[in-house]
Formats: structure tokens, C-alpha cells, sequence
């Protein structure tokens, strides 16, 4: 076995040192009646050549971007990832490192923590940000559960455009201290119904959630749902899915926003069947002890030397135990450094012009698939890199119909919003080139 | 030190904050020329919802970029470098085969949303992977979503929890032995149950008389690490388990040590109602600095009903997502879990085999119980007995000359050696807990006994040079203090006129 370098001759040796005679002997405190008396019966090992023909093999029955022309979006974002960051999280001085917990020797994945951390605030506004979260949806659930510990209220708003699996996450967690989520409606713009969430917001309500840009790809005014959750007392909790969109929209914490959570897998994570993603957690300064997740602080050693260290670890399981602010550990340190290494090599103009790519080639399709005959645009309201496009035939037969022509064409609606059952959810990214777009129009009946 | 030391000096580099880098209009990527007519972004947005810019963010090349994070990484430990005995995390080789696995295109560029017709190769490996770890723990069905352990341990009392519901009652309790993770209560805690402690026995393991002390109609379940954080089986288990079930209650293993006995016993079989699986311990996929993990959750028929969904099913040689299990807790996260983890882990499973998996267990055990018969006597060994994949000391020999477990730690660094978890389990005063894994060498084994046996004669003749240690590093011991009482969690832009 190649990852397993001691021989028998070794382990013979090392079983004399020990002073037992069988590696059995080592194993004398599991009782005999659980021991397991037959091989496991799963598949029998593979050559290193033959797993990867296998492996090939079932990747080959998935369909990818390269082979496709994709126009799903939904939460999960085919953006361009540079090639250097693939090379750099390979080291294995990054890859093969546990949680910095002894910082002399993880100066590396400390500092990369610092920048990304520094990142996140900058790009959402906000004043501290952890150093990760486990992804989007999860992000946006520990929100409501900082929001619920800071206002002790047991209530929830949260909006109907808000990504349905967020909706269904948040709840799943929220339910098990009994949390009442109370649902805000959309408008014909597609953005939250600002009325019936004020109707909604009383003092008993923890925070309004929302999410920018929405599920429907619509550009929210956050300004005006910070007042109306923060006339009642409530945190307002923006939920954002498409990272990509903040190189564009003004940051949530510009404008009022309490807690920013989401999903980072568009800064050059692979989409990779929906995880491993990246959550991210940006808050005020003055609930940063009520946060969940690692904090990475600077400080200096004894000579002065600048230095970073994992901090405020109080708030956490390993000291805290069951008074901790949450019980994650692990999450998603390696994710957070392909979003670091994606920001810095984009920086300050590449962030703005891969986000105005978006906007414009989104807004290309939009314009010209409002054209076609049997198709309209749901939503009125302004959108980043998605839009909701309502079709005259079913949305499976139009769905099965473009994937005919090799063009996954977005995603049926009707699965999440019975009332939008005549509906696609389209996104349109700077992968998608004009002739793809093109293609796409044709398809679904337009002309060239 | 020479002849024990594995780490010497190089050429390290100092590297400043990537914000105190750069040039106006310096850029570090490439981007297509858009091919649509060019728009304002005021066209298409009002103007009140837009951004002028993004302060802060550098404007560096790719050059810049690549020597950052290049020159950073050159001031970590890994793997890939030497031996990580740190204790519960289960630092083994990361078979580099399953990294270039994840990234193939049909796997790292497939999108969750896409046709299940189009995305059969995926399914199928979730629909294996299941299978088979179903099988390693003796259960019946694994949920694969979790993102990590301590995301699997709360998955698991939430199932706990729907399932006690469903019976009519969820209670309040779950007892928790005094060496857990701290995972364990703060998971519970989520929850909404209370934590009962209950106190291990004279030889490291929770005695049943114990828990029939604290256990009654109002307890959950218990949850159990096994091996335990101290490396010991938990010899009771059949028994405790037959004690929680009496009264009603569940048991949760916690197997985040699973790997000492992968193929030699089961959990399932041992009375455990559910576990979870910690695949960046078990299952080498590599740590990355803290993640990402996976934590499945394998549990018995009778949890099946309250899974999250979607499970993967197969029907004929399809492939299906399924959501339709109405009794379901819902969804722990979006999509289907850590997939590209997933991969890595499918791919260890069917590198090694039922023999290669049992054969790592095994050399895992006999590595552990090699570096304690080798330092026993050296260090002060608080549970002397053979232990699982990990042994625990602790410095109560080299207190007395002044020197604690965190200097030991410390002073390992100069000699080439990640230090192991120190001050856990909180049971073992001043613990040094050491996992070398399977992954290692005799050689390496010895070469770190070799280190620890030398720091121990430093405590007693060179106490200065151990206090003061690390001396080989970039920088020297962390003001920890200070991070803490004065926050510093972030770089600032200057402000315009500063």
C-alpha cells in the first residue's frame, strides 16, 4: 500500500518494542462479539491507473460547462477562476496545514486569513468578518441565530425571493429552538413587498432577512428595508448569493445592514456539483462577540515582529463548550484562499469590470429574449446577472427542447414557486460568449 | 540538536500585506473583451444602488500575486512537509490522485442544478460512496451532506430530536462524557438541549454505573467519542448502549476517530444509533488550513424517514435525487453537500480496499502504541495502558523542573516536528496528545521520539532554551493577549487627507 510506508518487517520490530506479539493484541479492548469476523464488502482496491480510468469514466457521464453552453445560475455561478489559483492552493504547505492553531508555523494561512478577512469587509461594507463559514445558506442560518442571541426575540421575517434553499436551511435550523419565521411576499418588480414586511416587523421580531440581489436576480433597496426592520428594533440580515454582483451594487453596510452572509463560491471556486463552497460573515464591530466562526487577529511576538493569531476564541466550542456562540470548527479555510488569491489578482478594477461583464451580457439576453415571440420578462425591476423569463410552453418541453441544441437554457421555476410554474430562471456570466446567447435566442424562437 | 533535527533554516521571505502593494492600474488578470454593446451600469441600475469603487482592494499583477501567496505558504507546516502529530485531527498523507480526481472537469465544472440525466456519474458516486461507507460503520444509510463534523454532529441531534418528536416527546437531555470535543456540547446546545456531563471511570472510558447514574426519561441520547479523546476504546459501549436504549434514549458515536478501526469492528454493531464521519480525518482529504471537510452521517433504519434531503437512490442503472421524505428535517445546507470532498473520499475508499482500510487502522494503532511504549517513563503517561490511534502524556515530570506542555510544544517546532494537541482533553492536566497516523514511518516515529526524548533532557539542564522556544521559525511566540483585549481583525484603508 503506497500511503502506508511501514513493511510487516517494520511493524514486527515496532510490535516487539511495544512487547505484544500480534497487532491483534492492540485491539483486545474492542469486544470480541462487535469484532468484525469478514472483509468489509466494499469494491476491492484499484491501481492508482485503473481508479483514475474509472474516475474519468463517471466524471464523463456528467455534463460540464466546457461541453455545454450553461445558463443556470440558482446560487452556484459559472464564473472564470485564473489559473494561478489552482497552483497555488496545490502547495502543500496550504493545502496539507490543520487550523492554524500554533501560529509560529502558520504565518501563511494566518495572514491569507487577515487579507481575506480585510476583502470581505471592504466588498460588503461591513466592519469585521469572520475567517469562514461552511457556505451560503448555513451563513445566512447562524445569522438569524446571532440576530435572535443580540434582540433575545423569537421571530423571524423572512423574505419569499430569498434562494428557496436558504429558506428551507434556515429553518431547519431555526426550528430546533422553536424561532417563528413569518414570510414577506414579492412585489411585481420582484423585489420584497416593503409593506407587507412592515406589517410583518414588530417587537417581536429578531431580524428581516433578504437577500441581494434576490433569487430573481432583482437589485433590492436595502436602504429602505434597514428602516423599516430598524423602526422595530430588528437587525436587518442580507443574504447575497452572487458575490460577484458587489463589484457593481453599493455595499449592504452602506446601507444599514446588520449582518451580510453568503455564499463566496463566485470568486473563483469551482462549482463542483454544489460544494465545497464558501460562506462568508461580515457584521458590525460591536456584535463581534456574539459571532460564530474563526477570527484571525494581528498582535506581535516578544521581538515586535508583526504576526498574526487565531483571537476571540472565547466565543468559541473548543473553550466555550456549550455556552459558545456556535458550534462550528472546520469550515472552509481552503475555499476562503481561492476567494483571496481571486480578489487580489482581480483587485480593484477587475472586480468592477468582471461585474460590469455580467451586468451588460445579462442585460444583452434579457433584451433580445424579451423579443422573442411566447417569451416575457417576468419582473420589472432592475437585475445583476439573472432574470426571471416567463415562456409560453412548459418550462420542461422549452428546457428539453434547448438541450437538444447542447444549451442547458436556466432553471424551471415551478419546482420552487408553484406561482411562477410558467417561469425559467436564466443567468448569464462573462463565461457565456455573445454567439452563445445568440444560439440561445434562436433556440427558443427568435432570429438571429 | 543536529542529529535529531529534521527542519533546518532556508531562505525565507518577508512579505507585506497585499494592500501595501501594488500601483494604480497595475492589473493581475485577463478578462475576454465583452462582446455585447457596451452599457453604463447607471443605464441598467439607479444610480443609488451602485458603488463608485471598492476601497482597499490592491491592484497588483500576477506576478505580485503568485510570489504573496508563494513566499506565505512558505511559513506553514503541512503534511507535505513532516510528521503532524496532532491529536483527533488525524494529519495523514493527502493521496495526491484524489486532488486530480476532484478537478476533473465533469466533476469540478458541473453544475448542482443540471439535468439529473446529465449528471449520472456524479450520482453514481454519491450513490457508492454511500453504499460503502454505509457498510464501513455497520448502518444503514448515510446522509452525505454535512459540510464538516461538528456540522454532522448537529445533523445528527437534529435527527435525534425529529425522531424523539415523532414519538411524541424530544426531551431535554444529552449526556456527554468529560473528555468530548468541545463540538459535542456546543452542537447539543444548538439544539436546544442541556448538557449533562458524565465523568470517565479511573481507566480513561465511561463506566456504565455511570451513566445509569444520570441517564432517564428526559435524555436524548448520549453522545460517545470512540475511541475516545484520551485514545482508549470505550470498552462499555454494548453495555451503554443497552442502558440509553432502556430508557428510551439514542447513541450518538462521535467518529471523528474512526479511524482507528475502520474494518476491524463497527459501530452499528456496537448498539450506536448514528455517527458521523469526519472524511478529512478518516478519509485523507486534505485539511487545507482549516477546510474544507465533510462530515456524513451514517444512522440505522429507524432515523432513515427524517433524513435531509435530497437522498440519492437508484432505480434500475438510474440515478435519482429524491425529495420526497415528508418527515425529513430538512436541508443542513444547499445542494448536496461537499461534493469535490466527497470525490477525494470515494477515491481514497476504492485506493485501498477492505484490506487497505483495515491495514491503516492497524498501523495506525501499532504507530501510536509505538511512540508510547518508546516515551513511557520520559513523559508522565496518565492512563498507562495500550492505546487506540492516539496516546495522551502530559507534563506533570517536566513541571517540576519549570518547563510546561506548551514549551514542549513549542521546542518540537525547531525540531522539525508540528506539535501535538496540547491542553486536550481537559481531563489530562497540561495533555500532550499524539496521533502520528498510519502515513508515517518507523524512521520518522523515531526521529520524533528522538526530539521529544531530547527537549525532555533540555527541560532538566537547558529550561531557558525550551521556555523560549520556538527559536527556528519566522517569528518567535505570539502576544496572544493583546490580539484578544485589542482587536486588530482587519487592515483599514487611509482615509482620504490622512
Amino acid at each position: 500500500m503506497r500511503y502506508i510506508p511501514n513493511t510487516e518487517a517494520d511493524c514486527r520490530q515496532m510490535l516487539d518494542a511495544i512487547g505484544v506479539g500480534s497487532v491483534d493484541d492492540l485491539f483486545d479492548d474492542i469486544p470480541a462479539t462487535v469484532r468484525l469476523k469478514r472483509p468489509l464488502r466494499i469494491p476491492p482496491a484499484l491501481s492508482e491507473a485503473d481508479l483514475c480510468r474509472h474516475l474519468r469514466a463517471l466524471a464523463a457521464r456528467n455534463a460540464d460547462v466546457d461541453r455545454y453552453s450553461s445558463f443556470l445560475g440558482a446560487g452556484c455561478y459559472n464564473h472564470f477562476s485564473p489559473a494561478i489559483i489552482g497552483h497555488l492552493i496545490s502547495r502543500g504547505e496550504f493545502l496539507t496545514a490543520y487550523t492554524p492553531y500554533q501560529p509560529e508555523i502558520s504565518q501563511g494561512t494566518l495572514q491569507a486569513m487577515y487579507e481575506y478577512q480585510t476583502l470581505i469587509c471592504q466588498l460588503t461594507g461591513m466592519e469585521v468578518s469572520n475567517a469562514s463559514m461552511y457556505e451560503g445558506a448555513s451563513a445566512t442560518a447562524e445569522a438569524i441565530l446571532m440576530a435572535h442571541r443580540l434582540t433575545g426575540r423569537d421571530e423571524v421575517v423572512l423574505a419569499r425571493n430569498v434562494h428557496p434553499e436558504y429558506r428551507q436551511v434556515t429553518r431547519t435550523y431555526a426550528q430546533q429552538i422553536n424561532l417563528a419565521f413569518r414570510e414577506a411576499g414579492y412585489t411585481p418588480g420582484g423585489t420584497v413587498d416593503l409593506k407587507q414586511a412592515k406589517a410583518l416587523l414588530n417587537n417581536r421580531v429578531a431580524c428581516l432577512v433578504v437577500q441581494n440581489p434576490n433569487f430573481f436576480g432583482v437589485i433590492e433597496d436595502l436602504a429602505e428595508l434597514a428602516e423599516a426592520a430598524h423602526a422595530v428594533g430588528a437587525l436587518l440580515v442580507v443574504a447575497v448569493a452572487e458575490p460577484i454582483s458587489l463589484g457593481l451594487l453599493k455595499p449592504p453596510g452602506e446601507c444599514g445592514a446588520d449582518i451580510v452572509a453568503g455564499e463566496g463560491q463566485g470568486l473563483g471556486v469551482s462549482m463542483s456539483f454544489g460544494g465545497p463552497f464558501l460562506g462568508f460573515f461580515a457584521t458590525r464591530e460591536k456584535y463581534v462577540r456574539q459571532m460564530p466562526g474563526r477570527l484571525v487577529g494581528g498582535t506581535e511576538d516578544r521581538d515586535g515582529r508583526i504576526g498574526y493569531v487565531l483571537t476571540l476564541a472565547t466565543r468559541e466550542q473548543h473553550i466555550r463548550r456549550e455556552k459558545a456562540t456556535s458550534n462550528i470548527c472546520t469550515s472552509e479555510a481552503l475555499v476562503a484562499l481561492i476567494a483571496t488569491i481571486y480578489m487580489e489578482a482581480l483587485g480593484k478594477n477587475g472586480m468592477r469590470e468582471v461585474a460590469l461583464q455580467n451586468l451588460t451580457k445579462a442585460a444583452y439576453a434579457k433584451e433580445r429574449l424579451a423579443k422573442v415571440k411566447g417569451c416575457g420578462i417576468r419582473f420589472s425591476g432592475s437585475t445583476f446577472n439573472e432574470f426571471v423569463l416567463q415562456v409560453k410552453r412548459k418550462p420542461p418541453d422549452v428546457l428539453r427542447g434547448l438541450l437538444r441544441k447542447g444549451i442547458i437554457g436556466g432553471l424551471d421555476l415551478s419546482r420552487f414557486y408553484p406561482e411562477l410554474s410558467d417561469c425559467l430562471l436564466v443567468c448569464v456570466t462573462e463565461q457565456n460568449s455573445r454567439e452563445e446567447i445568440d444560439a440561445l435566442v434562436q433556440a427558443m424562437g427568435g432570429g438571429r | 540538536m543536529s542529529e535529531h533535527t529534521v527542519g533546518t533554516r532556508g531562505l525565507v521571505f518577508n512579505e507585506p500585506l497585499i494592500f501595501a502593494q501594488g500601483s494604480p492600474g497595475r492589473v493581475g488578470y485577463s478578462l475576454p473583451i465583452s462582446d455585447v454593446p457596451e452599457k453604463k451600469a447607471e443605464r441598467l441600475i439607479p444610480k443609488k444602488l451602485l458603488r463608485d469603487d471598492i476601497p482597499g482592494f490592491p491592484e497588483v499583477s500576477e506576478v505580485d500575486v503568485v510570489r504573496h501567496f508563494t513566499r506565505m505558504s512558505q511559513w506553514n507546516y503541512g503534511i507535505d512537509l513532516g510528521m503532524y502529530p496532532l491529536g483527533s485531527c488525524t494529519m495523514k498523507y493527502n493521496p495526491r490522485m484524489n486532488e486530480e480526481a476532484a478537478r476533473l472537469a465533469g466533476f469540478a465544472r458541473a453544475h448542482p442544478y443540471q439535468p439529473e440525466e446529465l449528471s449520472q456519474g456524479a450520482l453514481q458516486l454519491l450513490w457508492e460512496l454511500e453504499r460503502d461507507l454505509a457498510e464501513i460503520c455497520g448502518m444503514n444509510r448515510v446522509c452525505l451532506q454535512p459540510s464538516a463534523g461538528a456540522h454532522g454532529e448537529l445533523t445528527g441531534i437534529m435527527l435525534i430530536r425529529a425522531y424523539l418528536a415523532s414519538k411524541g416527546n424530544p426531551r431535554k437531555k444529552i449526556l456527554i462524557p468529560d473528555s468530548a470535543h468541545g463540538t459535542n456540547p456546543a452542537s447539543s446546545a444548538v439544539c436546544g438541549y442541556q448538557v449533562v456531563p458524565v465523568k470517565s471511570g479511573p481507566r480513561g472510558v465511561v463506566e456504565p454505573r455511570a451513566v445509569a447514574e444520570v441517564v432517564d426519561e428526559d435524555v436524548a441520547a448520549i453522545m460517545v467519542t470512540n475511541p475516545n479523546t484520551l485514545g482508549l476504546f470505550e470498552d462499555h459501549i454494548v453495555e451503554i448502549a443497552r442502558i440509553v436504549h432502556e430508557k428510551g434514549g439514542q447513541v450518538y458515536c462521535d467518529g471523528a476517530n474512526l479511524n482507528a478501526f475502520v474494518g476491524v469492528a463497527r459501530p452499528g454493531d456496537m448498539g450506536v444509533d448514528i455517527i458521523q464521519l469526519n472524511v478529512h480525518k478518516t478519509f485523507s482529504t486534505p485539511h487545507g488550513g482549516g477546510g474544507p471537510g465533510a462530515g456524513p452521517v451514517a444512522l440505522k433504519r429507524h432515523l432513515v424517514p427524517f433524513m435531509p434531503v435530497p437522498t440519492v437512490e437508484k432505480k434500475g442503472d438510474r440515478f435519482t435525487l429524491n425529495y420526497n421524505l415528508p418527515n425529513s428535517i430538512g436541508k443542513v445546507r444547499s445542494f448536496y453537500g461537499s461534493f469535490g470532498v466527497l470525490v477525494r473520499a470515494y477515491a481514497y475508499i476504492r485506493s485501498l480496499g477492505s484490506a487497505g482500510l483495515r491495514r491503516a487502522a492497524e498501523v495506525s494503532v501499532i504507530n501510536a502504541n509505538y511512540i508510547l511504549s518508546q516515551l513511557k517513563g520520559i513523559y508522565h503517561l496518565p492512563y498507562d495502558r495500550f492505546c487506540k490511534h492516539e496516546c495522551v502524556f502530559s507534563d506533570a515530570v517536566q513541571l517540576q523542573d519549570n518547563v510546561k506542555t506548551l514549551d514542549i510544544a513549542k521546542r518540537l517546532m525547531d525540531y522539525g516536528f508540528h506539535p501535538p494537541t496540547i491542553y486536550f482533553p481537559l481531563i489530562v492536566q497540561g495533555a500532550l496528545m499524539i496521533e502520528p497516523t498510519e502515513t508515517e514511518s518507523k524512521e520518522t516515529l523515531d526521529q520524533f521520539v528522538a526530539a521529544m526524548k531530547a527537549i525532555a533532557r533540555e527541560a532538566r539542564e537547558q529550561g531557558d532554551l525550551v521556555r523560549s522556544a520556538p527559536h527556528s521559525p519566522r517569528i518567535g511566540r505570539m502576544d496572544e493577549t493583546k490580539a484578544a483585549r485589542q482587536p486588530n481583525l482587519r487592515w483599514r484603508p487611509r482615509s482620504p487627507g490622512s
